[in-house]
């Protein structure tokens, strides 16, 4: 059975689907209908939605309730995902589970509210400080914003890292079909580690402070270790990539414009072939050299080239520097969106064609 | 200062690397007396097992190295934000939020005075020492005018940094907290009447009460670089005078109001499943996917119109994609949405090159026709003048859809008129049941709007030409 919503309604049931307890928010155009889909369904199913005072508020409500062990959320976009930075890099330091939604804008400073995907760095490769990582989730349409969202709680749950769904104000207020799920996720028990005011868990502590430098150096490869082993839960999606002489490769919004880009290149005889990531960290690495090798690509973006350049550390490291070296990116910015067109232009010229 | 076996402590110290029982705070330290009151408050009201303390950045970072109880401990300033969260999330365990002053007064200030605004069921201790301990002694907002810190060698100088925060005072504007007092640390008789406060702190939490805050004048012999009985005598000679001991609130007994009841909902599928749901897209390769754009001044229906069409196609199964101008284009009057139907799953979400073009208003179609496919159709209002020709190959179809309505008395239904348009040229791949279906179902919460807007459908495709 299926509902026609917003991107932005979907990730609100995907949330309550997967077993989310408290939502913390601060308004932000173009991710608030989260914020308003979560004041009205989180109390109407017995759960709390908390307008917070702020976004580095949000994330450290956030960071309480997770300390308690019980799973919440909040979503923004640009601005308040900057002022999140330090208590996601504590969320991590403390292995707490948590889901931070970004609805990216056009930056930097205040920008438009107007889709971009430039916060590509902080959104995948940890944007506070200290040596951590999200697991990060880029979702291509509202079904995916439902989803992953659920994935989302699945992963932080597994890996005790912030998970990040990281899409963009189109698919924020794009409606397509839902087809929602016969049941969410199970009830997780964070007892072992959580202070959750009970005799159990009255030993627990939730910290991310190692005062001692070996302590602190364990404890980072600890995390080092981990971040790897997320690795087996990369996902990519490739289209028409078995005999595509050009690899059009894009997440979320632009994975589609990649799509249709390729379907109309088939059109005109050239063989053209996507990769889409789903995860962003980890990447989907093998994924994508087990269809780039010996192609040539074009990375399609909304930034002014964080993704074209983590395609091509990706593809280096997979062992395909003839492949990295020769990818070529169209992007466009400030709340403007790469034509099919245009890209169809810039793959025909890669070819020569 | 050395504990031996104190109420509510860990008998020793692991936690601090090292297998010891003295803690790691200064010989006069306030922190250390008031460690040793919160312990024993929370030992011999019987609380330990439900406490769940939330510990600051500052010298009582490591308050966990010493109260036998759960603890979270949060970045510098976001004591009452964390604690905030853990309330709400544990409502049956008392939580206690332990801050510093330039913790709570500077960097966390918006933090616990918004959650003392809301009335969050936490206790907080807040420690004022008058400056930064843990960093070096430096200002802080309680720094007293005249008092020399590693940031104000000179004293502080009120002219440029301005005077002592009372946090008491300003807390006590607030309508939501139930207790606000300030206590001392700095003998006996003092320390005897900030124990049974901590006590107060902790029986409001137990008994759900609402948001307190406790302010303890605390020395740092360290820092003010004085003997601990001369930091003792600093606290009660100077900082009393500035900030005066007393309880500023204590509305322990009142009613809280409890919260309004809600509608509630026994589960998800209970909240969302609807009764009469669609069943999903299929592929259907035959079907030659449509772009359609609608544009037009906010009011006309454009929105609705789009959605009409979006909807129709879900009726028939196809993939359908909707989406809206947002923000401040909105603003200023202007609106306008993309529509995508297809057989199959859709790509770009983007409207380049429309199929079929609706338009309301001039500015509209001067702004979208040159973009348009070949082989496409604009329909535009009769009202639109004409000055830009259609691109080469775009049927244009002129239709008067806004004096049609106001001939049949209902101006709003100029986009039901256009509806009526796009239904008699065969533009849209769907079927006519549909669109009507489709448009009566959009009425689903005025069902007499509906089968008139089906009645006046019919009669424009009738006499529209
Ligand atoms: C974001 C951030 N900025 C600065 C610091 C450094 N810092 C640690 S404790 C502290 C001040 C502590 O002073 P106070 O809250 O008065 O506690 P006290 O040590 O006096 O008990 C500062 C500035 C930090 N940890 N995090
Ligand atoms: S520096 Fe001051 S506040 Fe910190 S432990 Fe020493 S005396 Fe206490």
């Amino acid at each position: 059975m299926t509902k026609f919503v917003k991107g932005n309604e979907a990730v609100v049931m995907g949330a309550l689907y997967a077993g989310c307890e408290l939502y913390f928010g601060y308004p932000i155009t173009p991710a608030s209908e989260i914020a308003h889909g979560a004041a009205k369904w989180f109390p109407m199913l017995g759960r709390t939605f908390v307008q917070a005072e702020c976004e580095t508020a949000s994330v450290n409500m956030m960071f309480g309730a997770a300390g308690a062990g019980k799973l919440s959320m909040t979503a923004t976009s640009g601005p308040g995902f900057s002022l999140m930075q330090e208590g996601i890099s504590y969320l991590a330091g403390a292995e707490l589970p948590s889901v931070v939604v970004n609805v990216n804008r056009a930056g930097p400073g205040l920008g438009n509210v107007y889709p971009e995907q430039s916060d590509y760095t902080p959104a995948v490769k940890g944007g506070g400080h200290g040596s951590y990582q999200t697991f990060t989730l880029a979702p291509a349409s509202v079904q995916e914003m439902f989803d992953l969202t659920v994935k989302a709680f699945a992963m932080t749950a597994k890996w005790r890292t912030p998970a990040i769904v990281f899409a963009d104000g189109l698919q924020g207020q794009m409606m397509e079909s839902l087809v929602l799920p016969d049941s969410g996720l199970p009830k997780y028990d964070f007892s072992e580690w959580a202070s959750e005011g009970t005799p159990k868990t009255r030993a627990n502590l939730v910290k991310s402070i190692y005062l001692d430098a070996a302590q602190q150096e364990r404890f980072n490869r600890h995390l080092q270790e981990k971040y790897a082993a997320m690795a087996a839960d990369a996902m990519g999606e490739a289209y028409l990539a078995d005999d595509a002489e050009i690899l059009i490769v894009g997440y979320g919004i632009s994975g589609r414009i990649a799509r249709t880009t390729a379907e109309a290149l088939r059109k005109e005889g050239v063989k053209a072939g996507v990769f889409r990531p789903i995860t962003l960290n980890p990447f989907p690495r093998e994924q994508l050299a087990a269809v780039a090798a010996g192609r040539k690509i074009m990375a399609i973006e909304l930034d002014a080239g964080q993704f074209a350049d983590d395609v091509r550390l990706n593809l280096a490291k997979a062992g395909l520097g003839a492949e990295a070296a020769g990818v070529v990116m169209i992007n466009r910015m400030g709340g403007e969106i790469v034509s099919v067109d245009d890209a169809v232009k810039t793959a025909k010229e890669m070819l020569g064609a | 200062m050395k504990t031996i076996e104190q109420k509510g402590m860990y008998k020793s110290f692991p936690r601090s690397g090292k297998d010891v029982s003295f803690t790691h705070y200064c010989p006069g330290c306030g922190h250390g007396i008031i460690n040793k009151l919160i312990a024993e408050a929370c030992a011999e009201m019987g609380l330990q097992d439900e406490t769940i303390f939330v510990d600051p950045v500052g010298c009582g970072v490591f308050t966990y190295y010493y109260w036998d109880a759960a603890h979270i401990s949060a970045a510098h300033g976001r004591a009452s934000a964390v604690a905030t969260g853990t309330c709400r999330a544990r409502p049956n365990a008392v939580t206690i939020a332990y801050q510093g002053d330039g913790d709570l007064g500077a960097i966390g200030f918006n933090n616990a005075f918004q959650a003392a605004s809301r009335g969050e069921k936490f206790g907080c201790i807040f420690v004022n020492n008058s400056l930064y301990g843990m960093t070096g002694g430096q200002m802080a907002p309680t720094t007293l005018a005249g008092e020399s810190t590693t940031t104000t060698p000179f004293g502080r100088d009120p002219a440029l940094t301005g005077y002592p925060l009372h946090v008491c005072e300003v807390f006590s504007q607030l309508k939501a907290p139930v207790y606000i007092a300030r206590v001392s640390v700095a003998d006996t008789r003092r320390i005897m009447q900030a124990k049974q406060a901590i006590r107060k702190v902790f029986e409001i939490q137990r008994a759900k009460k609402g948001y307190a805050i406790l302010e303890i004048l605390a020395p740092c012999p360290t820092n003010f670089k004085m003997d601990p009985a001369a930091a003792a005598d600093f606290c009660i000679n100077e900082m009393e005078k500035e900030f005066p001991l007393g309880v500023f609130r204590d509305e322990t007994e009142r009613e809280n109001p409890a919260p309004a009841a809600i509608p509630q909902a026994e589960s998800c599928a209970a909240l969302f499943a609807e009764k009469d749901a669609l069943e999903p897209a299929c592929d259907d390769d035959a079907f030659a996917e449509r772009r359609f754009k609608f544009a037009g001044y906010g009011g006309q229906g454009i929105l609705s119109l789009g959605l009409c069409i979006a909807e129709a196609a879900r009726l028939e199964r196809r993939h359908t994609l909707w989406f809206p101008s947002y923000g401040p284009e909105q603003r200023g009057g202007s609106a306008n949405c993309s529509v995508v139907v297809s057989g199959k799953p859709i790509g770009s979400p983007t409207v380049e090159h429309p199929d079929v073009l609706v338009c309301m208003n001039r500015p509209a179609y001067e702004r979208f026709v040159g973009d348009m496919r070949e082989g496409g159709i604009v329909i535009v209002d009769e009202t639109v003048p004409i000055l830009v020709e259609p691109p080469k190959g775009v049927k244009l179809v002129v239709w008067p859809a806004i004096r049609m309505a106001e001939e049949f008395g209902v101006p709003k239904a100029a986009n039901t008129m256009m509806l009526a348009a796009m239904k008699k040229l065969g533009c849209t791949g769907l079927k006519g049941e549909s669109l009507e279906e489709s448009l009566v179902a959009s009425f689903k919460k005025k069902p007499a709007l509906g089968e008139k807007n089906r009645e006046l459908l019919r009669e424009a495709e009738k006499k529209g030409s």
